[in-house]
């Protein structure tokens, strides 16, 4: 097991950047998790750290050793692919198998460890059968079986759960988290979908556009995002938006929305008197405003009702901005009604118009 | 009755199945049939023949004339083929890289193929010719050697010779079909086993080449029996000479049966081909059949 750092890396296609400098320090035994949307260089830095791709500029370390230079098989790395990469003319055995023939380990050797990833990822049965004949889930299975054999410093996901339907992914998603609290090695993993970097990152990387946004816990990142695109990234359904201007006074800090609708803004804002604003609160922490109750809260007309059961959605609409709120308890409420929506001013976030970063004193 | 006949999903097979069937029987179903025919016959040109039973066979089997062509069929065929396995996988392998200029390098590739055969055999013929060679013309000049080589005046330069020739013409179908079944190998095989500690040798060797067999025995396929029953080529280069040292069995059995005269005789010497063509499609189909890793789902 070894620590990763990444310091200052760069990655050039031709005449377009795709990093532009990125730092990040992965501690040892840590399963750290780059998310951004599609195109942010997310896989493209995987690659890099596993040797596919070559480093246009800056280092990368795996433990002490810089290994901008090593070729893949050197730096002690272990890959599980998107499409897995099982190769379709070996079994199941032959395909774990595969890296330690390579690395001339004797019969014995190779059998005990096959087994022992087997065993930990239930594939005993399967040994003899190869890819075709498999479901998906054990594909992925397999994929990480051939990983595990190798015992590498480093265990490296691009993006291995997006083949798989939405039920097995659950699954999946707590079968690598367990397999990382047992085995402990270092992970770096890359996904585009932000409830699996919540669900399994000790510390999550958001990336967009070549550049790290945010580097945190899962919920350092929920609770305290940098910027809009990290508030609006992270968490499903996504942080609502109001446009507002930002005024101060003596009793306190207000947003005033577009149709003149008073909110109290989080007050350890910064930011000055007049100032444009983006207000943002999540759905979960909007309140129902009781029916002719003084103070009114957001006016939002209703578009759609989501009940599921366990929680109620609500998607309304403000002066033409979305907004989507989360009950526990169960609504009824006709399309086309008008609420009123009291945001939680403790949880809630100024950002700034012109930068988009939060504005936090 | 006629709606019922149009109701019918067999009637109507039939019906769509009908003219693909004629074309089928009168170009391949009555040629062959009368090659076989024409093969228990004395027939000559202008004399339809009598059934005379194996007799033509049990000739040709004691013929002398017959008996190298078929070594020299079985000869050109192994070496050729061979010699266009290697040469056709490993142009496949080069263009198979990224490469400047790739799709003019791959175009460049096929002209052999797109050429008349009947033209570049005669290309091939003033390239070996006695007194114009170039090749002769070039190794003289360059001091490798004092007199200019007889290409097709002595049997094993001949043979060589016309091999040389089939293997150019045949290496850009070999070359090309490789190729294409190198693209549809996914590069992530190649980046995974990257990781996994293989060698560039390693992986032609555990990667490339494995799942390139079935495209390798398809083609392979053809490229054997294109071989086997090559005419063009040698008909126009050699006409089968010298001493007959380039016959093969086709070239042996038209001009038996078109140049001399002798239809069953000819007739025979073709039919006498067929076991052999079998025994290279039983090989490449019961040798090199789909793999269990092929086919989809299910257990063993």
């Amino acid at each position: 097991m070894a620590s990763v750092t990444i310091q200052g890396v760069k990655k050039k296609f031709g005449a377009t950047d795709i990093l532009h400098g990125v730092d990040i320090d992965i501690a040892d035994g840590t399963f750290t998790v780059l998310v951004g949307p599609s195109g942010c260089g997310k896989s493209t830095l995987l690659r890099m750290i596993a040797g596919l791709e070559e480093i246009t500029g800056g280092e990368i370390r795996i433990g002490d050793k810089r290994v901008n230079d090593l070729p893949p098989k050197e730096r002690d790395i272990a890959m599980v692919f998107q499409n897995y990469a099982l190769y379709p003319h070996m079994t199941v055995r032959d395909n774990m198998a595969f890296a330690l023939m390579l690395a001339k380990q004797d019969k014995a050797t190779i059998d005990a460890k096959v087994a022992r990833a087997a065993e930990i990822l239930a594939l005993g049965a399967l040994l003899d059968r190869y890819p075709r004949q498999l479901s998906g889930g054990q594909r992925q299975r397999v994929a990480m079986g051939r990983a595990i054999v190798r015992d590498p410093q480093v265990f490296l996901f691009d993006e291995p759960l997006s083949n798989l339907d939405a039920k097995l992914r659950v699954a999946m998603r707590s079968e690598i988290k367990e397999l990382h609290q047992r085995l402990k090695t270092t992970s770096i993993y890359v996904t585009h979908d932000q409830i699996e970097a919540m669900t399994m990152g000790d510390k999550i990387v958001v990336m967009r556009d070549g550049r790290i946004e945010q580097t945190g816990s899962p919920l350092e990142l929920y609770d305290h995002p940098a910027n809009q695109f990290v508030a609006g990234f992270i968490g499903s359904p996504s942080m609502n938006f109001l446009p507002g201007i930002l005024r101060r006074s003596a009793d306190g800090l207000r947003v005033e929305l577009a149709d003149g609708t008073q909110l109290d803004a989080p007050p350890q804002s910064s930011g000055v008197d007049g100032q444009p604003v983006i207000f943002g609160t999540r759905p979960e922490h909007l309140t129902l405003v009781p029916e002719g109750a003084a103070h009114g809260g957001i006016p939002s007309r209703v578009v759609v009702m989501e009940p599921s059961g366990m929680d109620t959605f609500v998607a309304c609409r403000h002066e033409g901005v979305e907004l989507s709120a989360v009950f526990r308890e169960r609504h009824d409420f006709a399309p086309g009604s008008t609420i009123h929506l009291q945001p939680d001013m403790k949880t809630a976030h100024l950002f700034s118009v012109d930068t988009g970063q939060r504005l936090a004193a | 009755m006629f709606d019922r006949f149009q109701n019918s999903r067999n009637a109507l097979g039939l019906i769509f199945m009908l003219p693909a069937a004629l074309l089928l029987l009168l170009f391949l179903t009555y040629p062959l049939g009368l090659g076989v025919w024409l093969g228990f016959t004395d027939a000559k040109v202008g004399r339809p023949g009598e059934w005379i039973g194996f007799e033509n066979y049990v000739f040709i089997a004691t013929d002398s004339v017959t008996q190298l062509a078929l070594f020299n069929t079985l000869f050109y065929t192994t070496i050729a083929s061979v010699l266009k396995f290697f040469l056709g996988l490993w142009l496949a392998l080069l263009l198979n890289r990224n490469l400047r200029f790739k799709s003019f390098f791959r175009a460049v590739i096929l002209l052999p193929y797109i050429v008349p055969t009947a033209l570049s055999a005669i290309a091939f013929w003033w390239l070996f010719d006695a007194q114009f060679s170039i090749i002769s013309w070039v190794l003289v000049k360059l001091g490798i050697i004092d007199t200019y080589i007889d290409f097709l005046g002595s049997p094993w330069n001949a043979r060589f010779s016309v091999i040389a020739a089939n293997v150019w013409r045949g290496v850009p179908f070999v070359a090309i079909t490789l190729l294409a079944g190198l693209q549809t190998i996914s590069p992530s095989y190649y980046e995974a086993s990257a990781i996994d500690g293989a060698t560039p040798w390693q992986q032609f060797r555990y990667v490339t080449l494995p799942l390139l067999t079935p495209i390798i025995a398809v083609v392979m396929t053809f490229s054997v029996l294109f071989t086997f029953t090559d005419f063009q080529l040698i008909y126009v280069i050699t006409r089968g000479g010298p001493l007959n040292a380039t016959h093969l069995m086709a070239t042996l059995s038209f001009q038996r049966a078109i140049s001399g005269g002798a239809l069953g005789e000819g007739a025979a010497i073709s039919i006498a081909m067929v076991p052999f063509l079998l025994a290279a499609i039983m090989f490449s189909y019961f040798g090199l059949q789909r793999r269990v890793w092929q086919q989809g789902g299910g257990d063993k």
